[in-house]
């Protein structure tokens, strides 16, 4: 069956993955399989090498990001994928990624946590993990899917995200869209965007591999092509050598801020449904977005002026499209299966001007949509 | 069981309907518990997992006492049943369809192990929900060519027994 013909066909949430980043352009994968991620190692192992990629499975999981980091400095694009576990230990060089502006995808299909948790049940659980996981102050990209048609769509832009930005993008998603299958009609691979990392234009030695242009983003040599040039996770200038000077330090930290904050409004990704004046607005993303989809559509027929925000990007927040939305309404309700993590994001963008509510689910399995229209005042 | 949810929603897809399949299971590598849903619409599926089934397939004892055990009075649902490994009844409610599928599996086929195309065929047959032919074919892309004949043969055997148990129920069949 040819994946890119608009020929309908069934597919898995974590099967798209794999084949949108390998029509995205990815060409190395290195990860260590996890539940319930493990079908899109399966599958780019299979796959991959169809194409002139390379799958690679690792000791572990910190080798696995480590490999597609130095995978990506070749001038390819590079994807791990992985579970909460996994994520966990994958922290110290997604900062890396972060310091070294080298472009790669993290996939995290979250399971129930802490630790070991629940291998097979879906959570939301890692949504501040994705932001703040790995120390330091940095910038993040998180994009996160409700379906499989999205989990293909978002990880396309995920690929091309972190090539633009020249940053790490972490694609969250949980075990159920991992896990679900659901009829698809893909778009024709020709009707792509595809983004390929800047290049530099002057020669080898004018190279000043972190001097940045107007975007904040400097062009990438790949490595062994006649620019060389130094790589480093320490505070370095525009040659890429380490230095602690004071105005090197600030103008490097606020320029990995910059350039992911000037792009804010084409990374922010968000839809709604019934905001133009709703009422009440449940604010929610990936497989609660579901539930919470078809609670809006019961409550609005039962006369409750309901509407829905959905989050495809997460990091950094939509906050102009959250504004917006919860412009007409008098009470916001952020449906999450962690007990509370967007609420606190969502209760200091409003500040104040709207009672926020979160609704919480942490046993393991997702929302009914009869447990999101309770917290709407429908009736069941 | 997700093999037989797996291929019922691939069926769905060539019979031109909306699908969405899910299945929870637990972290044992063989054995344990596995459910697997699947949606079949004409429209739009919002939410992916099954409110009210409109039939449970229980192939278990234990599948049967949790999941039949959920049906209230009123509910329109069909509940086919393994009648070879499912044998108490006591705690479940709907329209009861009892089929040895198991048994069916070992004296006709040969091997127990394809019982769940047994299953198909006949839950096929009994809701209608795609046609025969759409079943057939989405079971042969998925099965290994080396037990294609055994699994078809599964299949229809299902499909038979279902249609012989509709006439004796007066249920209409196409």
């Amino acid at each position: 069956m040819n994946t890119h013909s608009r020929q309908p066909r069934l597919m898995q949430g974590n099967e798209a993955v794999a084949e949108a980043a390998i029509a995205a352009g990815v060409k190395f994968y290195a990860g260590y399989p996890i539940s319930p991620s493990s079908e899109i190692a399966e599958i780019c192992a299979e796959k991959l090498p169809l194409v002139g990629g390379t799958c690679v499975q690792m000791e572990d999981e910190i080798s696995g990001i480590a490999a597609c980091l130095g995978a990506s400095l070749t001038g390819e694009k590079a994807m791990t994928a992985t579970s909460g576990p996994g994520f966990s230990l994958m922290q110290e060089n997604i900062g890396y990624g972060v310091m070294a502006e080298i472009p790669c995808v993290v996939v995290n299909v979250q399971r129930g946590g802490p630790s070991i948790g629940l291998p097979t049940s879906p959570a939301q659980g890692d949504v501040m993990q994705a932001r703040w996981g790995t120390h330091g102050d940095h910038p993040v990209i998180t994009l996160c899917p409700s379906s499989v048609l999205e989990a293909y769509s978002l990880t396309i832009k995920a690929v091309n995200f972190s090539e633009k930005y020249r940053n790490p993008v972490i694609l969250l998603l949980d075990e159920v869209v991992g896990h679900m299958r659901e009829k698809v009609e893909l778009p024709e691979e020709g009707t792509l965007e595809i983004v390929r990392r800047k290049l530099p234009e002057c020669d080898p030695e004018d190279y000043q591999p972190f001097k940045a242009d107007d975007d904040g983003v400097p062009p990438m040599a790949p490595l062994g092509s006649g620019y060389r040039y130094h790589i480093t996770g320490l505070y370095h200038d525009e040659t890429g050598f380490p230095s602690s000077r004071p105005q090197v330090v600030e103008d490097l930290i606020r320029r990995l801020h910059r350039k992911i904050e000037d792009a804010k409004q084409e990374i922010c990704l968000t839809k709604e449904y019934r905001t133009d004046d709703c009422e009440i607005l449940v604010v929610s993303y990936g497989i609660s977005n579901r539930s919470a989809y078809r609670a809006v559509k019961d409550a609005r027929e039962q006369g409750i002026k309901a509407g829905l925000l959905t989050l495809h990007t997460l990091w950094p927040f939509p906050e102009e499209a959250l504004k917006e939305a919860a412009s007409h309404a008098s009470k916001v309700i952020v449906a999450e299966l962690n007990l509370g993590q967007m609420k606190q994001e969502v209760e200091r963008i409003l500040a104040g001007q709207v009672r926020v509510e979160g609704l919480n689910k942490v046993n393991g399995e997702i929302f009914t949509p009869n447990e999101i229209l309770a917290g709407l005042g429908g009736t069941i | 069981m997700v093999l037989a949810g797996l291929i019922l929603a691939e069926g769905a897809v060539l019979a031109g309907k909306n699908v969405v399949q899910t299945q929870t299971y637990g972290p044992e590598a063989r054995g344990g518990a596995t459910k697997a849903e699947v949606i079949v619409s004409e429209g739009e599926i919002d939410y992916p997992k099954v409110s009210k089934p409109d039939l449970l397939l229980a192939m278990s004892q234990a599948a049967f006492d949790k999941y039949a055990s959920l049906i209230e009075p009123g509910d329109n649902t069909m509940v086919l049943i393994d009648s070879t490994i499912v044998t108490d009844l006591s705690k479940g409610l709907g329209n009861i369809i009892a089929l040895p599928m198991t048994k069916i599996a070992v004296d006709d086929v040969g091997k127990a192990v394809v019982a769940n195309m047994v299953a198909l065929g006949a839950l096929v047959t009994l809701t209608k929900v795609i046609p025969q032919k759409c079943l057939e074919e989405a079971a042969l892309a998925r099965i290994p060519k080396s037990s294609k004949d055994l699994n078809l043969k599964a299949l229809r055997l299902g499909c038979e027994v279902a249609q012989k148990i509709c006439g004796e129920c007066g249920i209409a069949v196409s």
